[in-house]
């Protein structure tokens, strides 16, 4: 591979001598989206979409130095041509189109091809090289329609407002929370943990509209909890703060609660099957969109996608990355 | 079936055993006596024979989901269950018309009789008519075991809830070897004396381990027994027939000719004891019984090599009369009578031992690994004999298991709840400065830890063989087991039984584990050669 190399810090364009999501610390980082494995700190200078430029300076603090590029648009650096492209992962989620001397590679880095919502709808782009992510690249992995499983989750607060039961749904701050947030019906009180709220308020700066909801204080009357429904993050699972809420049924939505043996696993009353990744046809679906001649494959179910892409006559290798992959699913925060 | 996938639905949604009675109770109460039996059927085990082997079952299912079969195969590695890689895989193609749980039950039990190409076009057509939940539970319903997160005891609760039968009389009701083709529902719990009641065990009274010793007070106020390591039973005689079961609630009277035979004009007895090897003198070990378990027919060369006693230990009836409400020492007095009648050979009484003083038991104790035994029971003098298992007045007091410092060196994805994480493992000993493998283990672990070592083994992956997982030889941990022998199928010469990790020596590095020598000690001193 000549315009994009996979190195020690990270994918690496020779040319422009920039990094595509480095986690090493580099000089020069051009960021796909704003999740902590993808956006890390303690670059000399990042490139970004303005809506994930926002979330990096509420989490990496407000002294980087970011350049922001919208979608569509053109940059050069050391006269490589760098666009980004819609991809559907989460708000201000960008596929990078890197282009120099008439080749085109695309790094996709996480990526979805369902409507979400919020996010801005995934583009295909045209390269030579395409760089995939296989979070969920395997055939059991099919998702339902955003509307299927927000319903999923309104008949799941309904039925549990009408027992006075507090509805707890965990979900990662960024992305799956404002996505669940703006497909609620009206049922009952909305609140969200502060990690929510402060995105949110990231976001919302960056001119996105997000369903309102309350954060959650001790003056607020415990009463009011009997009918609502909560968000918040994974790690609050278990926690003290969740001792607030009196009766309480919890759920979590995430892509890896498709099977049985890890819904059983995470101790929650209920499972949603909601991803941020691309399931396997909609992987399928944009290599094969791309045009793309060589695939390169990396964190998730590499080898088994790059198989089955192999046989299907691609050019596709499989590259070591240190994004969160199924290496660390659980924990993985975009999963 | 669809009542059947959503009670199936609800058990695999909460942990809470109330909220499981419950919805078997509603389940009971909305089905017809046929899915009733069925569904008790399934719950306790008892199922038609697999109608296909699971080889040609995948590649069947590779095939109906249209991909190859390599394919099909990672993802079940990772799925880690046949049924659901199946459900998920397969898709939905026409509706079948909804038909009850007995219905499918009578079908799929038929099949037996059937060419393998007809049972293969049954199967299709069912998946291929089939809602994703309704198929993965026809999958569990012609697959191996059916696992709902249902112990006999809640199963017994519901019905007895259901029923109003006390628990203890559901219980009885319940052992056996009925099947829903030999019986009705209201013959098998309702109606007396409907089925050869002659043939049906009590069912077992069962220790727990003792956690506190102090809180038994006096040594005196209890009879001790060796715990036998063998396999637990039932003889039965009642008029001319003889019975005899094991706990599993197999009926294994034919192949145990030993104890079967020799009681002709004896009075009628119900025996509890231990089924073992045992020469003339003494008991043999565990791993010559196993030469016996799942053998039909048993050739003389084996009835020579593995003989087989039964120790008894309790009296559940004799003449017809059930002794359970007796005190144990009045049932103990009773059995060694009988057995003085019976002079039998290959009846022998669980020797009683007495001590004043906690002390001398455990001297007893430590030495039960030398004579074949897993520790002590200690069973109060005045306990009757119950039902299932129960805390208070019967204990086991087993021997604390050997153990050994391994290091992990392969890994395979494991199955049910440890889907898709990297939890079984394969340990190694030193040998210089080689490791070499001797055991397989995977419970024993935190859900954190899993977690953790699942992190582990995928940064640390060398290499990979099918769904196996070499890995940087680095973590230590302590496999604990109870008992060990030669094996000449192990490429370390020895086999361990119950291996389990007993815990993650994290502060132990690689280098310091155990060595093969020491198991081979372990194996001189405690095994059998």
């Amino acid at each position: 591979m000549s315009l994009l190399k996979f190195t020690e810090s990270g994918i690496y364009c020779e040319a422009g001598d920039f990094y595509i999501d480095p986690w090493r610390r580099v000089e020069r980082a051009v960021i796909t989206h704003a999740h902590s494995d993808h956006a890390r700190w303690g670059m000399g200078h990042y490139l970004a979409h303005p809506t994930t430029g926002e979330v990096m300076k509420l989490r990496l603090g407000n002294d980087i130095s970011l350049q922001t590029t919208a979608y569509h648009q053109t940059t050069f650096i050391n006269g490589v041509k760098i666009s980004l492209y819609p991809a559907g992962h989460i708000p201000g989620s960008s596929q990078i189109r890197v282009e120099h001397q008439g080749e085109v590679w695309v790094a996709a880095g996480d990526y979805k091809t369902h409507y979400d919502g919020v996010s801005e709808p995934f583009e295909t782009v045209k390269c030579d090289g395409f760089i995939t992510e296989s979070t969920f690249g395997l055939p059991v992995y099919t998702w339902k329609s955003n509307q299927e499983i927000l319903d999923e989750i309104n008949a799941w607060w309904a039925g549990n407002a009408d027992n006075n039961v507090t509805s707890v749904i965990f979900c990662y701050s960024l992305g799956k929370a404002q996505r669940i947030l703006n497909g609620l019906q009206n049922l009952g009180p909305i609140f969200a943990h502060g990690a929510i709220i402060n995105t949110n308020d990231a976001l919302v700066n960056a001119g996105l509209a997000i369903n309102t909801c309350h954060p959650i204080t001790k003056e607020i009357n415990p009463d009011l909890f009997k009918k609502a429904i909560v968000l918040a993050p994974p790690g609050a699972e278990g926690t003290p703060w969740m001792k607030r809420f009196k009766e309480v049924s919890t759920g979590i939505a995430s892509g890896w609660m498709q099977l049985r043996g890890t819904r059983r696993r995470m101790n929650a009353d209920r499972g949603f099957v909601m991803s941020d990744h691309a399931d396997w046809p909609g992987l399928i679906e944009a290599v094969k969109n791309t045009g793309a001649e060589k695939i390169v494959v990396t964190h998730g179910y590499t080898d088994i996608f790059a198989r089955y892409l192999t046989e299907k006559g691609w050019n596709a290798i499989t590259e070591k990355t240190e994004f969160g992959t199924e290496e660390d699913q659980e924990t993985e925060e975009a999963a | 079936m669809k009542a059947f996938t959503e009670l199936f639905i609800t058990l695999d949604q909460t942990t809470k055993t109330n909220a499981k009675i419950d919805a078997l109770i509603r389940y009971f109460e909305n089905s017809s006596d046929e899915d009733k039996l069925w569904c008790i059927a399934l719950l306790s085990d008892k199922r038609p024979p697999r109608p296909l082997n699971t080889t040609i079952l995948r590649t069947i299912a590779a095939n109906e989901a249209g991909i190859d079969l390599w394919l099909f195969e990672e993802t079940y590695h990772v799925v880690g269950d046949l049924s659901e890689t199946i459900s998920l895989l397969v898709e939905q193609k026409y509706s079948l018309q909804e038909r009850p749980l007995s219905a499918w039950m009578q079908e799929i039990a038929a099949l037996k009789k059937r060419e393998e190409q007809e049972r293969i076009d049954y199967i299709i057509h069912a998946w291929r008519g089939l809602d994703k939940e309704s198929k993965f539970i026809f999958n569990k319903l012609i697959g191996g075991g059916f696992r709902m997160g249902v112990s006999g005891q809640i199963v017994i609760k519901a019905l007895a809830k259901f029923s109003v039968i006390p628990a203890e009389s559901i219980a009885h009701k319940l052992m056996g070897n009925w099947t829903p083709e030999n019986i009705t529902f209201q013959d098998l719990l309702l109606n007396e004396n409907s089925k050869n009641n002659d043939a049906i065990p009590y069912p077992f009274y069962l220790a727990y381990p003792v956690e506190d010793l102090t809180e038994l007070g006096n040594a005196s106020d209890w009879i001790f027994e060796r715990k036998w390591d063998g396999i637990r039973g039932q003889i039965i005689k009642r008029g001319d027939a003889v019975y005899v079961w094991s706990r599993g609630e197999d009926l294994v009277t034919d192949r145990f000719p030993e104890i079967n035979q020799g009681f002709l004009k004896t009075r009628d007895f119900v025996l509890d004891g231990e089924i073992l090897c045992h020469d003339q003198s003494s008991p043999l070990p565990f791993a010559l019984l196993q030469t016996r378990i799942g053998r039909k027919n048993v050739g003389k060369s084996t009835l020579l090599k593995a003989p087989v006693k039964f120790i008894a230990y309790d009296l559940l009836e004799l003449d017809g009369q059930d002794m359970r409400e007796l005190p144990l020492i009045e049932r103990k007095i009773k059995l060694t009578a009988l057995l003085a009648e019976l002079n039998h050979p290959n009846l022998i009484f669980s020797p009683i031992l007495e001590f004043d003083n906690w002390q001398d038991a455990a001297t007893i104790r430590a030495k039960a690994r030398e004579e074949f035994c897993e520790g002590l029971m200690i069973k109060h003098k005045h306990s009757t004999y119950k039902v299932g298992r129960k805390r208070g007045e019967w204990w086991k007091w087993k021997l604390d298991a050997l153990t050994i410092d391994a290091v992990m060196i392969y890994a395979m994805r494991g199955h049910g709840r440890r889907a898709n994480l990297f939890t079984d493992f394969t340990f190694a000993v030193w040998q210089e400065d080689k490791l070499v493998p001797f055991t397989k283990a995977y419970s024993g672990l935190t859900d954190a830890e899993m977690k953790e070592v699942d992190a582990f083994v995928k940064k640390n992956t060398i290499d990979k063989f099918g769904p196996v997982r070499s890995v940087t030889p680095e973590l230590v941990f302590e496999i604990a087991f109870e008992g060990i022998q030669k094996s000449s199928r192990h490429k370390s010469g020895i086999a361990l039984r119950f291996p389990r990790i007993h815990r993650w020596r994290k502060d132990k590095p690689a280098h310091e584990a155990n060595s093969l020598q020491d198991l081979l000690d372990l194996l001189h001193k405690y095994g059998s050669q």
